[in-house]
């Protein structure tokens, strides 16, 4: 058979039931073989569309994303996707095309080095270079993809090469040498784990998105609940854990809880899941977790010791390890009170620095307050994408991850315009549930063209832009740090007839129903209405203009010397 | 430490290891896949990551579909455990091994082209003898001498020879390989 018919006879080995793509030249054989392979392919308006969507479809479902590209410019646009999938270790497969072999290298008609462009961006890649490789070479790079740390895997297809005529046969064992993901953690590491538990009085758990990955979500909770101790997590975990907890001290980090922060700071031990002490996380290295000793437990050993180094380095999956863990700490019989004066600390802490805000006067809309509406409305069950900004921030602060993979946003790269697309891939992944998009004026314009593939698959996302008319971020660190010299914030998407894009009309445009909210005490019912109503939805809710996250870890400072 | 009983531990006792900056050089001998890119995937991870390679050398090994990549580095400025981690997750990666100096042959080629006059040429031809090198080419005005060994054994070579005036030099980097029979 033609190799292209191979490719997909693979991804349907693979379970593929949707992919997102864009044709061009260099993949035409592929795009034929897509005409009658029987797979959901979504054409998006742009291929960085394609490449979050299928990180919103792998982080929503935990399965690998598949996103396809031509050669050139097709690749080049899909390098953004490509390291995000990277920073926050998403499994997706990126299939590029390429000029056919014997153009290679002579700067022919869209080409480009794509494995050289996305080498230092790549859990790994592979570029063809024999048609009787790629059953083989595809089933590897789901198998680097997906296990592990997870990550993104390049596959360069040569157009000449995929019309070529192989014979196909289904691929069932990967063998890679050199690639032997360590997964049950060393026993006596986990028993010295355990006893360090057991020993402290003001131990932390603090966890990542790699407990979300590794679906370790359950014994998380079983082992946190066994030991009785506080528990935050990263921007990456929410949902790990379940937030309305007792347990539950809120996000730590740079926009982290006051609770959390303090804890952290004054912890004796802590306990490290599926995290990486990132400098949004940790503030002033130095001078983070300063008391305390650390157990860290990852898949990715050199993770371990990278920032901050380890007392007790536990390497391996966590969804193997927790249990272990809980079992062994049970078996201590630990005396649970030893902890009660650290609860009272903590205790403290949260009543007096709650999550909080001014309320809006006169009407106006607080960004919050939408956040508020949002997990009111929903109940919590809802999946939240978000952009990158204030409104992620917020989104984190207030809305109350119940399980993990309801909060899909990016962290690691930090990308604008991420949250539409994933959106859509996590629609496609998790037909089901309710998908709400949190953005913000500015990083809805990075991606809007897919509001054109949101119609065409009527994909029913509803969108609620925190519309205060300014790159609100970068203004806070201007009025902040950089003495209220606000240098080409205002994206004058805020006002009355002189503000563009009028974001109700630009719906409309695309046949999408848009909605403007501008007073503050039917919110609640007006989102409810906008969510309850059939299809997608395009919500432009004007807020508060300099309203600021807060609290706040200033760049570089030390957790106990919060602001706000 | 004790690891095997159930008796309460102290905090206190427990010290952290890795991110160690050992201080001395090492040399990493590394089994890679041979295939196409590998070594700009290991160039790209250290320029990536910072770490500053002195010297690195690939050659093929008795098995065709391996190679190895040589490479030292300064263990006072670089931290050793990243770099073998990082090096760890290239997939094409089988095999690291941190030599142990005294436990390891390594040796280093190099090429000296030194001019000459009908004088100077046999004081050259004698100081290349006495470092058991060989002289490779001889012109009218200069002459290649091809020396081996350890890097000081070259290092000494090259001070010995620049005032007769070094035009060129080359050196391959270092090779090594462990002592006994155990594989490297």
């Amino acid at each position: 058979m033609r190799a292209v018919d191979a490719i997909m006879e693979c991804l349907k080995a693979e379970g593929v039931d949707v992919v997102f793509g864009y044709p061009g030249g260099a993949n035409l054989p592929t795009y034929d073989a897509f005409y009658d392979a029987g797979i959901h392919h979504v054409l998006v308006r742009h291929e960085a569309g394609a490449g979050h969507a299928a990180e919103g479809y792998a982080k929503a479902t935990g399965k690998v994303g598949v996103a396809f590209g031509t050669s050139g410019p097709g690749a080049t646009n899909l390098v953004t996707p490509i390291m995000d999938a990277m920073m926050d270790s998403v499994p997706v497969v990126f299939f590029t095309g390429q000029v056919r072999t014997e153009l290679l290298g002579t700067d022919g008609f869209q080409e480009a080095d794509t494995i050289g462009i996305t080498m230092p961006a790549v859990k790994h890649s592979f570029l063809i270079t024999d048609p009787r490789d790629i059953p083989r070479t595809i089933h590897e790079a789901f198998h680097i993809a997906g296990t592990g740390r997870p990550g993104p895997v390049v596959v360069d297809l040569p157009m000449d090469l995929t019309k070529a005529d192989i014979a196909y046969e289904p691929v069932t064992d990967v063998n890679l040498p050199g690639y032997q993901p360590r997964t049950t953690g060393n026993a006596k590491q986990i028993r010295q784990a355990a006893r360090a538990i057991a020993a402290a009085r003001r131990p932390v758990f603090y966890t990542g998105g790699g407990v979300v990955s590794a679906n370790a979500s359950e014994a998380l909770r079983e082992l946190v609940r066994e030991t009785g101790a506080p528990i935050t997590s990263t921007l990456m975990g929410l949902g790990a854990f379940p937030a309305p907890d007792p347990q539950w001290i809120g996000m730590l980090g740079m926009h982290g809880t006051r609770a959390a922060n303090y804890a952290v700071d004054e912890a004796d031990l802590l306990i490290a899941v599926g995290c990486r002490f990132d400098d949004r996380v940790t503030g002033k290295l130095s001078e983070f977790a300063p008391r305390a000793k650390y157990i860290h437990i990852d898949v990715d050993p050199a993770e371990i010791s990278k920032n901050i180094p380890a007392h007790i380095p536990i390497v391996g999956d966590a969804k193997q390890i927790l249990p272990k863990l809980a079992h062994e700490y049970r078996e201590l019989d630990a005396d649970q009170s030893r902890m009660d004066a650290w609860w009272q600390r903590i205790h403290t802490w949260q009543e007096r620095h709650p999550l909080t805000y001014e309320p809006g006067e006169n009407g106006e809309i607080k960004p919050q307050q939408v956040i508020q509406a949002i997990y009111e409305v929903t109940g919590g069950e809802a999946i939240i994408s978000s952009d990158v900004g204030q409104h992620q921030m917020w989104a984190a602060q207030y809305y109350h991850y119940p399980e993990p993979r309801r909060w899909i946003n990016s962290g690691g790269l930090g990308t604008m315009g991420f949250g539409l697309p994933a959106a859509i891939g996590a629609q496609m992944g998790v037909p089901d549930r309710l998908n709400v998009v949190v953005t913000g004026d500015g990083s809805i314009q990075m991606n809007i063209q897919e509001l054109a593939t949101i119609r065409q698959e009527n994909i029913p996302v509803k969108v609620v832009i925190l519309n205060n008319g300014y790159l609100g971020m970068v203004r806070q660190w201007q009025e902040l740090f950089w003495q209220e010299r606000y240098s080409q914030v205002d994206m004058h998407t805020f006002g009355g007839e002189e503000a563009f894009p009028d974001f109700v009309k630009l719906a409309d445009a695309y046949g999408i129903r848009g909605i403007r909210l501008t007073e503050s005490s039917s919110l609640e019912d007006d989102l409810r209405a906008a969510f309850e109503a059939e299809g997608p939805a395009f919500i432009d809710v004007r807020v508060t203009r300099d309203e600021k996250v807060y609290p706040m870890i200033a760049p570089g400072e030390a957790a106990r010397n919060m602001v706000g | 430490m004790m690891v095997d009983t159930n008796e309460l531990l102290s905090l206190d006792d427990l010290h952290a290891a890795g991110s160690v900056r050992s201080g001395r050089k090492h040399v990493l001998s590394v089994l890679v896949e041979n295939k196409p890119g590998v070594l700009t995937r290991v160039s790209g991870l250290f320029t990536r990551r910072g770490f500053n390679i002195d010297t690195l050398s690939v050659g093929p090994t008795d098995d065709e579909r391996i190679s190895r990549i040589t490479l030292t580095l300064d263990g006072a400025s670089q931290p050793i455990d990243q770099v073998t981690k990082q090096l760890h997750k290239l997939i094409n990666v089988l095999k690291i091994k941190d030599l142990q100096p005294a436990e390891t042959v390594a040796r280093e080629l190099a090429l000296f082209k030194v001019s000459c006059d009908p004088q100077t040429r046999s004081e050259i031809r004698e100081l290349a003898e006495v470092f058991r090198g060989k002289i490779v080419d001889i012109g009218k005005k200069s002459i290649i001498a091809e020396i081996t060994g350890e890097r000081s054994k070259i290092e000494a070579f090259e001070k010995l020879v620049r005032p007769y005036g070094l035009v060129e030099m080359i050196r391959t980097g270092e090779v090594a390989i462990s002592r006994g029979r155990e594989e490297t």
